[in-house]
């Protein structure tokens, strides 16, 4: 936290939900009455590339790009995405990796490869990751789609910003009649470390 | 009242605040969310269209502004060069009511062929230039151009950059207000570009260029930030904030008008610092007239011409300039390299079976700008040229007539594409008697730029119904004396075409048709799987390049790999299956 101000960086592959996810982080911290910017490319994420969206909010937030290796908070939605921006990662800032797998198309010409062990390696690089299946997690609440919502629930554990107007930004933003399956979700991440 | 906005979100905003009436553009990364954000929320208000292509939505905002109304033009960077023509002379008419030429520039080719820097051109046609940093000045720069346009008679270049554009800030909320239409006033010496009224303007553009350059030393669209005086920066666009960021200690003059500079406010702002640099995306363009200026300045030896910059980037070249310690920069850590992704063709795409019959063909092909760009990645890599919107035709006709190349080559092009700027070509190959075979992949929507409606989707932005282009009538209309339809989901059929057209000794146009995957609506289909007990894992559909298809656990006896397919994102075009020569995929029976 750099002067004041949060650095999250949201990764994952195109159709994951990165930019919604960065959509209700920034709007939760507009709630709280910080200045507040969000940088991602839109171009042609929708045909299977990676997806990155910084979003920094504070007093007062001049770049919208956050520079390297000053992330407070990195959170993946995929898991080879994970291992790919964990170098990103300021000294002592928290990764919270969605062990989902999304195998690149490359890896069918049999020159590339699926990282092996991708969650050890990004435990080595920082201990204190946060890694879990928020499929499985979504499946037991009964709802699948319920992944973005358990992994924005365990990012809020990181980072200051009210449980209430997460909530309430959360229930804005979701389809009609998913405000309690949501709260559920979200509370849900909150108990995972 | 504030709003989270997007760059292009707060300029739509400031069209619609600011009495805009009359929006017109052609889509491309990073500038389309304007235009859709004008339709989708103020479209009573401010009229929004799809041009066909830039140089025509810049002609009919030229015409709008003539008209009396408050105008956009939008476009990205290249598309600029496309409306070059017109907005060179309209430099010299100037415009009725305000005109704002949007220039979306892609520093680091986001999404673009090129990372041309667009200030030039404000220079090149002695248009000022509006450079906002944020969302909050994308929509108050909209102001100063309608008043500017107005004051100075003259269109003015707000220029974008995919940063600007595609970040999102805090902006604050007004009301509209509407200015008075008049309405178009006869003018024959002003309007009329003969070359005795030309060259009358010239002279006016000239003297209005003066004037311009008073007006920049005192507007506030350039102010100074004092702090320490030891190091000066001279910066804009979204430059500033990254100079801000990196150097919280510096004085500062942040230039909201890139074009005509304010010398001799620069000029007092170096005399009251040791040390004056320039921090600027891309080009040295305030660099080199600050220096030709008679000024001491410091720029691109530090600061990089390629790519846009970053915090770290504008740290880098300060430190590198002995101006700061190299510990403000966070030292890497080695993590291990993660396979890319590229982006590739949609699962479905009608444009793999044109690709995959284009291979089995064993033709060049001179592609040009759209998804089937994709198509020149791996594993299809059967793209041979692409250089710009509408490129495909005339670089084929061109192979073609230079008379060495053994193969046969083919142009590729999209519906919206050929609409933008291949019709031309194409009669000019009926014209000059060539032989080129011109595929038209049509799948309805101009796609890679996110799916909007074109001149031959019978919708207009707006969500009117309207007349569709034929695309076969219009080739034949051309002169094309064999135009065909095929269905790129069958191969026999695409291929046995290709064969066809590119041995006959006439201009042949093979229009492939199937709708896009994603836009008007996502497609689902019914999905196929791989039968492990036949596969044998021969890698044909691997080579096929389908996101669907990936690498199963299951091997052969030799070790290779058997696919599989992933039942949710198939949609069944069939492709894999049938390149598949062990008969082993098929439609998963319900
Ligand atoms: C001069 C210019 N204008 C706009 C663009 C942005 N752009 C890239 S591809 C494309 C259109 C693609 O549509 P189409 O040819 O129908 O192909 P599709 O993507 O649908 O396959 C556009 C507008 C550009 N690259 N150059």
């Amino acid at each position: 936290m750099k002067n004041g101000t949060t650095n999250v960086l949201i990764v994952g592959v195109g159709g994951q939900g990165v930019l919604l996810a960065s959509e209700i982080l920034i709007e939760v911290a507009k709630l709280m009455g910080l200045d507040a910017k969000k940088s991602e490319v839109h171009g042609m994420s929708q045909r299977g590339g990676i997806v990155t969206s910084h979003v920094r909010f504070g007093k007062k937030v001049y770049s919208p790009l956050i520079p390297h290796r000053e992330s407070d908070v990195i959170l993946a939605f995929e898991l080879a995405e994970g291992l790919r921006w964990v170098g990103e990662l300021r000294p002592g800032g928290k990764i919270i990796v969605n062990t989902q797998k999304i195998i690149p198309t490359l890896t069918t010409t049999g020159k590339f490869f699926y990282p092996e062990k991708a969650e050890e390696k990004i435990r080595g690089y920082s201990p204190g990751a946060t890694l879990l299946d928020a499929y499985e997690i979504a499946l037991e609440l009964g709802n699948p789609r319920m992944v973005n919502t358990i992994l924005l629930g365990v990012l809020s554990k990181s980072i200051d910003l009210e449980e209430d107007k997460w909530i309430e930004v959360i229930q804005r933003m979701a389809p009609k009649g998913t405000a309690e399956i949501n709260r559920t979700a979200f509370l849900k991440g909150k108990e995972i470390d | 009242m504030e709003m989270l906005l997007s760059g292009n979100q707060a300029l739509a905003r400031g069209i619609y605040e600011f009495g805009g009436e009359f929006a017109s553009a052609y889509p491309g990364t990073p500038s389309t969310e304007i235009l859709e954000t004008i339709a989708r929320f103020w479209k009573d208000d401010v009229y929004a269209e799809w041009a066909i292509n830039e140089k025509v939505a810049l002609e009919v905002a030229v015409g709008a502004s003539y008209g009396g109304a408050r105008s956009l033009a939008a476009m990205k960077h290249v598309g600029v060069n496309v409306a070059a023509d017109p907005f060179m002379t309209l430099a010299y008419t100037g415009v009725g009511a305000g005109l704002i030429l949007v220039s979306a520039d892609d520093p680091s080719l986001h999404s673009s062929q090129n990372e041309q820097d667009n200030r030039i051109y404000g220079k090149f046609a002695s248009v000022p230039v509006l450079e906002p940093s944020d969302s909050q000045e994308s929509k108050d720069f909209v102001r100063y151009a309608f008043e500017m346009s107005e004051e100075f008679d003259t269109p003015v270049l707000l220029r974008m950059t995919t940063r600007v554009s595609h970040s999102k800030g805090i902006v604050k909320i007004g009301e509209r207000k509407v200015a008075e239409n008049k309405g178009f006033e006869r003018n024959i010496e002003k309007y009329v570009m003969v070359p005795a009224h030309a060259i009358k303007r010239h002279a006016i553009v000239a003297s209005r260029l003066e004037k311009l350059k008073a007006f920049a030393e005192k507007t506030e669209l350039n102010r100074v930030e004092w702090k320490d005086r030891k190091i000066g920066i001279v910066t804009g666009s979204i430059a500033y904030q990254h100079a801000r960021e990196a150097m919280p200690e510096a004085s500062i003059l942040k230039l909201g008008l890139g074009y005509p500079l304010p010398m001799n406010k620069i000029r007092d702002f170096a005399s009251k610092v040791e040390r004056l640099f320039v921090v600027e995306e891309l080009e040295g363009f305030y660099e080199e007239m600050i220096a030709a200026a008679g000024i001491k300045v410091e720029g691109k030896k530090y600061f990089s011409n390629l790519m846009e910059l970053d915090v770290d980037r504008v740290r880098k070249g300060f430190i590198e300039a002995g101006e700061l310690d190299a510990s403000v920069i966070m030292p890497s850590i080695e993590t291990e390299p993660v396979l890319p992704r590229p982006p590739v063709l949609c699962s479905g795409c009608p444009h793999r079976g044109v690709m995959v019959a284009l291979k089995k063909a064993g033709v060049y092909t001179n592609g040009d700008i759209g998804c089937y760009t994709l198509g020149g990645l791996p594993p299809l890599s059967q793209i041979d040229s692409c250089l710009c919107m509408g490129a495909s035709i005339g670089n084929a006709f061109g192979i073609e007539k230079a008379g060495k190349t053994s193969r046969k080559t083919v142009a590729i092009i999209g519906d919206s594409t050929f609409l933008h700027s291949g019709i031309t070509a194409l009669a000019s190959v009926v014209y000059n008697r060539g032989t080129t075979t011109t595929i038209i992949a049509d799948n309805g929507i101009t796609a890679m730029t996110g799916g909007q409606q074109n001149p031959a989707t019978s919708t207009t932005l707006m969500g009117e119904k309207t007349y569709s282009i034929d695309l076969a009538e219009l080739c034949r209309a051309l002169g094309v004396q064999h135009v065909r339809k095929v269905d790129p989901y069958d191969l026999d059929e695409t291929l046995a075409a290709i064969k066809e057209e590119t041995n006959r000794d006439a201009a042949s146009v093979i229009i492939t048709t199937r709708p896009c995957m994603l836009f008007p609506k996502k497609v689902n289909g019914s999905p196929y799987e791989v039968d492990l007990g036949k596969c044998i894992a021969c890698g044909a559909c691997f080579n096929v390049g389908c996101p669907s298809i990936s690498v199963s656990e299951v091997k052969n006896e030799k070790g290779k790999p058997k696919s599989q397919i992933d039942p949710v994102t198939c949609t069944g075009c069939s492709i894999c299956a049938q390149v598949c020569p062990a008969d082993a995929i098929a439609r998963i029976e319900s």
